[in-house]
């Protein structure tokens, strides 16, 4: 697994994947939350919180780690490569995790910078440091699982082609899916006098937004982290279909 | 054995890619893979390194099932994939070092200069893979199979798309690994068997429709025998075919003929004498040794 993740996490860096999802997501929410005028601007908005970067995230990476995850077994299928690394002595787990977690990492790198806004912000309360840490710990610790699952997805998108464009479209299209339309079925009158909730419960918007409260419920953990495994598990069914 | 594969089978869908082959390969051997394209080669092969399942039937690669075994079969194998299949945007040294760390192999530095020694790659290690000729592309898919010493090297064809001179270095390289280890390679050239492999497996949808040494293969054919004459005269082919022994006749250019002949007594002799007594003067005899591509063609054309 090391070595395949190795190998994904060179790639990034020396290709421009790397830097400009990077890049892309520090200057969109920089500019948003600092510069541009308007609502979700802090120095506009008066208080002390990182509300607006919170919901503006879920909607960057929506877009972004679709393109980071989407050539990884997509571009491999397309080069025959993939039969060269299956009959390495390589498990197949190991080369989806190793992919895995090379995308993760590169979310990781474009988040971690954020923690300035999370400095500035604090520096910049009424009274120096007065923020909700535990409600931005918990929001990034929610935006975290939110991004694990959009790169396993991603992944499992990618698996399903050899074309990188259609892995990318799906790759969006799910995480939407499961990132929204249930809370937007929620709302049908449909389910109204308490089913809604158990719709909502479905989608991970909800679950983001428990966590992001700052009170780390073991639910929403087990959530996001089943979310993962079976897009891992799914990815493993389809790179051994080749066997059937 | 090196590779033993019993009653081998896969269907993909209705089709039987591969229907029940068995062969087994004893270590140091290097053994031609013939057969018409979609014949099973490449699907034999895929099967053997663990890419694929068979349906029914098993492979073993030193003693070992190739399913139930899988990672441990991959560590004693090198496989170069049809097509050879590379990162063409990574740099030869890296992609070298990628492959050695997946074998978690020690002293990685050391065995990838080994390596590129071995295969001639010093002058391009520095460059991208992308960069290089189609032969010096295969170098390197020889190098990523044989890095981590694997006794057993299955080579699907390793020398398509090559030009005359790549063609005897890699043929040349081949051999040279061969002297130690088990080599299964499959290709469409026919000198390439003769000249490089101790026994061909020749198979035809999906069967195996000859396995034997070189030798053994060439001369299988005691039925009949090809002479090529020329005269200085002009001959008629009913002259020709009175000729006892002598079943077909055609005329290939001017005064050239081909003759097809039993093979049980000594054809040119008798040509001679036909020669003698009808006063023509008889310039060329050549009789045809049968190379491996008419045994090809008599097993598995239609």
């Amino acid at each position: 697994m090391y070595s395949i993740l190795k190998k994904e996490v060179a790639h990034f860096f020396s290709s421009l994947t790397g830097y400009l999802s990077i890049g892309v997501f520090l200057l969109l929410t920089g500019l948003i939350l600092w510069i541009f005028p308007g609502d979700n601007n802090i120095l506009d908005y008066g208080y002390s919180s990182l509300e607006s970067f919170f919901f503006m995230a879920p909607i960057l990476f929506l877009i972004l780690i679709p393109a980071v995850t989407m050539r990884s077994f997509s571009e491999e299928k397309n080069l025959g490569t993939l039969e060269l690394l299956m009959t390495k002595p390589l498990r197949d787990i190991d080369i989806i995790l190793g992919k895995f977690f090379a995308a993760l990492l590169l979310v990781m790198f474009s988040i971690l910078p954020t923690f300035i806004y999370f400095w500035s912000v604090s520096q910049l309360g009424a009274q120096e440091g007065n923020i909700d840490s535990g409600g931005v710990w918990g929001s990034y610790l929610g935006l975290f699982f939110l991004a694990a699952s959009f790169t396993a997805i991603g992944i499992f998108a990618s698996s399903l082609s050899t074309n990188q464009i259609v892995s990318f479209i799906l790759s969006i299209l799910m995480s939407v899916f499961f990132f929204w339309a249930f809370d937007m079925l929620g709302a049908f009158p449909l389910f109204q006098g308490g089913i809604d909730y158990f719709v909502q419960q479905i989608g991970m918007n909800a679950h983001y937004i428990s966590i992001s409260k700052g009170v780390v419920d073991s639910r929403d953990v087990i959530y996001f982290m089943s979310i993962i495994i079976v897009f891992v598990v799914a990815t493993k069914t389809v790179l051994e279909s080749r066997k059937w | 054995m090196s590779i033993k594969v019993e009653q081998l089978t896969k269907i993909y869908g209705t089709q039987k890619a591969v229907d029940g082959i068995s062969f087994e390969i004893p270590s140091g051997q290097i053994v031609g893979f013939l057969g018409p394209n979609g014949a099973g080669k490449s699907t034999t092969m895929k099967i053997l390194t663990g890419y694929l399942n068979a349906t029914s039937g098993k492979a073993f690669v030193n003693g070992l099932g190739v399913e139930e075994h899988g990672i441990a079969v991959r560590k004693q194998i090198g496989y170069l994939p049809e097509n050879n299949p590379q990162y063409l945007d990574m740099y030869v040294m890296e992609y070298l070092n990628f492959v050695a760390n997946v074998y978690h192999l020690p002293n990685i530095a050391k065995r990838v200069d080994e390596m590129i020694d071995m295969t001639g790659l010093a002058p391009e290690r520095n460059k991208k893979i992308g960069q290089l000729s189609k032969g010096y592309r295969q170098r390197i898919g020889l190098a990523q199979a044989m890095i981590h010493n694997p006794n057993v090297l299955i080579l699907d064809e390793p020398t398509s798309g090559l030009d005359p001179n790549q063609l005897v270095d890699i043929r040349r390289l081949i051999v040279e690994i061969g002297k130690e280890k088990t080599v299964i390679l499959s290709t469409h050239i026919m000198q390439e068997v003769q000249a490089m492999c101790d026994r061909a497996i020749i198979i035809n949808q999906g069967k195996i429709v000859a396995d034997d040494t070189i030798g053994i293969l060439t001369s299988k054919d005691k039925k009949r025998l090809v002479i090529e004459v020329e005269f200085v005269e002009s001959v008629t082919k009913e002259k020709l075919l009175s000729v006892q022994g002598v079943n077909e006749a055609s005329q290939t250019k001017g005064n050239h003929w081909k003759l097809i002949t039993d093979k049980n007594e000594d054809m040119r002799v008798r040509l001679f004498e036909f020669a003698k007594n009808n006063n023509y003067t008889l310039i060329k005899m050549q009789q045809q040794e049968q190379s491996m591509e008419d045994v090809f063609k008599q097993l598995t054309g239609k």
